[in-house]
This record gives structure tokens, C-alpha cells and sequence, in this order.
């Protein structure tokens, strides 16, 4: 039995719990940063070129980046070999009505995460290679304008819908995967539990609405039809 | 009541098995689900054909062996039920109702709907246990407890074991039937000296049986008959984290 050696199956839990969690931290880093694109157009130009400036100079962002990278790769890795062992266990029913006991989102945990990883291609290409590898235009205070490129980014309709359906498959997905983290960490006092589901349910709703919003917002404010 | 059953029938193991039509008359709805299906048995019975074989015992909702999947739900279409405790009344006159074993890896089917559950009872043995000699019995008031801590363990180890957590979760997890047992004895000071050791055998042989990943998904809790919560799944998990670390 292929159990007997490497890691058993809570310990590939515990691992999709911590890498989640380190995850939904570095969501809301980002949303902040994201937020000054809401600011008026000059002044969240001068901002968000700035603190991009800042972050990618910064050696502790360095780091954390770093394992932000590893956190992604191994949270999907690690989801595979889940999926692959579940896909040889589960049983297979003629007539399958079990769905009625759980949240659909619950059981679907790996398509909205192949989802997410398939919007991280194209938001990887468009924004993280263009800013450290692509050759950005400079802004009036000598910073990389990468708030050029995400306004041209988002000047299509099919991308910007693209990023709301994304925002709001990872939104499902950080419903169940909040609180499911702080199950598979062991979190068992009913008070907390409820507490943890609350907090998780606000942060999901927070983190899609937020991040939906940005690419929505600038479609409608700076779009080049009616500037 | 007229009702057309698709029922699995399999002769063994190794063979295939398949869906098989029935017709059924005079159903009463105050039958209980097995004494539907005694009542066709009888009439298959009669026929001189094989009668249908399925798991049963006490049919007062309490053994855990009558696992059925009933039109795709484990125990039927009731939550938190034993399919003994389910009744006709529950369904329509002409409707029909697909009736399946418990599946899973670890459940390999011996014929019809009869399961072998065996691979729940080698968990107990690899640690759900406390492995001192009682003796006589021990004085009630021996052991200090409160009356809380004492429901809680109770609650914990009101599972019957009847595999209905494994047969609704789409990875055919154990975890809410081996954290049950788990708790219930981490909750008493008697089996707490052991818990650490416990915790590690009874999750490494819970893996051998080729259970599957328990994903939070927490259909188990709704459909096992003792409500047994999902709690205990955490409270696993935690003692599995420390005992993992703590080990020496």
C-alpha cells in the first residue's frame, strides 16, 4: 500500500492548510496595495508606481516573495497528489445524489483552484513578468509605470470580465478553504469554529469584491472610447 | 403503494455487478426500508430466484449495519437516519428507487449490498483501546470527571460504525468515523494517557485501509445517524499535529 511511506493523508492536509493560509495573508497585501488604484488618476499614478518601486527594491518583500512562489507551487502539487489518491478511493455510484449533503464549492475545491492557476498565467504574463522583465515606459518621477500597463491591461471587456470570473471563482474557493484550513489545523472549540467561519465568510466577500471592483472601476473611469 | 426498484445485484466480489429492475406491489408505507425489501425477497423467494442479500441486525436504528445507498443518498433521502429507520411513507406510490451498496475502496462489496466494513474494525484494533487490565470494576466516583466533559466523550463515541460518513464523502474519507473514535477516548482521563500513541496508529492504518482525504466538505456529520460532529475531525487532526511533533 502506497500509504506506508511518505507523508500520511492529514499531513497533506496540514501542508494545503498552512501554504492556503499564507496565501489569504498575501491576499490581502496585495488588495491593499491594488486599493490605491481606486485613488484619482494622478495621484493613484504617482502612488501605485511608487509603492511598486519600493516593494520591488525591498530585500524582506524579497523573501517574502520567494515563498509566496514556493507556497503557490507546492499548495498546487500537493492538491494533485491529494486529488490523484481521492480520484482511487472515492466509490462510484450509478445514481449519485450525495451532492445534497454539501456545498457544491466544497466538493469542486480543485477545479476552482485550476481555475485560479489558469487566471495566474495570464496575470503572471501580463503584470509580474512585464514589471520585472518587460521594458516599462517610465513615469514623470523616473519610477516604472506599471499603472500605464495595467490601465491598457484592462481596456478590453472580455479581460476585465475574465478577472471578475476569476475574482469570483477564487472567492469560492476562499469560502470553503478559510475555515477548511483551520479545520485541518485542528481548531475544535465550537465558539472559535464559529468565529473562524464568520471571519472567513467577511474576508472571502471582502477579497473578491475588492479585487473584482479594480478592473471594473478603471474599465468605466479610464476606458480610451469615452476619454 | 406500486414501486419500481433498481437494485444492484452482484454475486461475488470478483464479479460485475449491475442495476436490475423489480416491481413491487402492495408496499405499505408504515414498512420500514428493509421490510420492503424482506417483502421482496419473500416474493423472489418464491420465484426460486436469489433473494436480494443486505446487511441488517437490530433494525432499531442503534446497530449500524443496514448500509444502503437509496436513490444516491446514504440511508435515503432523510438526514442524520438508518435506512431500518426509514419508512415507505417517506416515498410515492409509482416512484422509483435505485438502491445501491455503501461504495469505497476500502469497502470492498461481497454480494448485492452487502459491504465489507472490516477495514473500520482494523482501525479500532490498531489503538482504539485502552490496553490496561481493569480487573473488577472500579468504583464509579473513582476517577473525578464532570457531567460535560462526560456527554462530550458520549457524544463522541455514540458512533455505530455503520460507514454512512465513507459512503457520502466523495473521497471515501474515514475521518469522521476514526476521529470519533479518537475522541471519545482522548476526552476520558482513562484513555488520555494513551492518546498521543493512539492518535499515530489509528490515522497510519486508516491510511493503509486506502481511505481517502478528508476535505471539510461536511456531508458526513449530515447524513450519520448519530449526528457525530465534525469536531471530532478537527480535534484529530489537532492531536495528530501534536503527537506528530511531539513524537520522540
Amino acid at each position: 500500500m502506497d500509504s506506508k511511506k511518505g507523508a500520511s493523508t492529514l499531513m497533506r492536509k496540514t501542508l494545503m492548510a498552512l501554504t492556503g493560509l499564507f496565501l489569504c495573508f498575501f491576499l490581502v497585501i496585495h488588495l491593499l496595495g491594488n486599493l490605491q488604484l481606486l485613488l484619482p488618476v494622478e495621484q493613484a499614478k504617482v502612488s501605485f508606481n511608487s509603492y511598486s518601486q519600493i516593494l520591488s527594491g525591498n530585500i524582506f518583500i524579497k523573501v517574502i516573495s520567494y515563498i509566496l512562489y514556493a507556497s503557490i507551487i507546492v499548495h498546487c502539487l500537493d492538491a494533485l497528489v491529494i486529488t490523484l489518491k481521492n480520484k482511487k478511493t472515492a466509490g462510484k455510484y450509478a445514481v449519485d445524489n450525495r451532492g445534497k449533503a454539501s456545498k457544491w464549492y466544497s466538493r469542486n475545491m480543485g477545479i476552482l483552484g485550476t481555475l485560479i492557476l489558469i487566471f495566474l498565467v495570464f496575470h503572471f504574463r501580463d503584470f509580474w513578468y512585464q514589471y520585472k522583465f518587460g521594458s516599462l515606459p517610465k513615469d514623470e518621477s523616473g519610477h516604472k509605470d506599471l499603472y500605464a500597463i495595467v490601465v491598457a491591461a484592462y481596456q478590453d471587456w472580455w479581460y476585465v470580465l475574465f478577472y471578475v470570473f476569476s475574482m469570483f471563482a477564487l472567492g469560492y474557493h476562499l469560502l470553503h478553504g478559510f475555515y477548511s484550513a483551520a479545520r485541518s489545523l485542528g481548531l475544535y472549540h465550537p465558539k472559535y469554529v464559529s468565529w473562524v467561519r464568520i471571519f472567513g465568510t467577511g474576508y472571502s466577500y471582502i477579497i473578491t469584491i475588492g479585487f473584482a471592483i479594480i478592473p471594473i472601476y478603471i474599465y468605466l473611469t479610464q476606458h480610451v472610447l469615452w476619454n | 403503494m406500486k414501486l419500481y426498484l433498481k437494485i444492484w445485484r452482484q454475486s461475488d466480489a470478483a464479479s460485475q455487478g449491475k442495476l436490475v429492475d423489480y416491481e413491487l406491489d402492495n408496499v405499505i408505507p408504515h414498512m420500514s426500508f428493509l421490510e420492503m425489501m424482506d417483502t421482496l425477497n419473500e416474493e423472489l423467494v418464491l420465484k426460486g430466484d436469489r433473494p436480494v442479500e443486505f446487511d441488517h441486525d437490530c433494525r432499531e436504528g442503534i446497530c449500524g449495519q443496514c448500509g444502503m445507498m437509496i436513490n444516491g443518498q446514504a440511508h435515503g433521502p432523510i438526514a442524520n437516519l438508518t435506512t431500518c429507520q426509514l419508512h415507505m411513507r417517506e416515498f410515492k406510490d409509482g416512484d422509483t428507487i435505485y438502491v445501491e451498496p455503501f461504495r469505497a475502496l476500502a469497502f470492498p462489496i461481497k454480494r448485492d449490498l452487502r459491504v465489507d466494513r472490516s477495514a473500520f474494525d482494523r482501525i479500532i484494533m490498531a489503538g482504539g483501546f485502552i490496553s490496561v487490565n481493569t480487573g473488577q470494576a472500579p468504583e464509579a466516583n473513582g476517577i473525578p470527571i464532570t457531567h460535560e466533559q462526560a456527554e462530550s466523550a458520549f457524544d463522541s463515541a455514540a458512533c455505530i460504525g455503520c460507514g454512512a460518513c465513507v459512503a457520502t464523502c466523495k473521497n471515501s474519507s474515514a475521518a469522521l468515523f476514526t476521529s470519533a473514535k479518537i475522541s471519545h477516548l482522548a476526552k476520558l482521563p482513562q484513555g488520555k494517557m494513551e492518546s498521543r500513541k493512539r492518535v499515530l496508529s489509528m490515522v497510519k492504518q486508516m491510511d493503509e485501509e486506502n481511505f481517502g482525504h478528508c476535505s471539510n466538505t461536511e456531508a458526513c456529520e449530515v447524513e450519520c445517524p448519530q449526528q457525530i460532529s465534525v469536531l471530532n475531525i478537527a480535534r484529530m487532526n489537532w492531536e495528530y499535529s501534536l503527537s506528530s511533533v511531539l513524537k520522540k
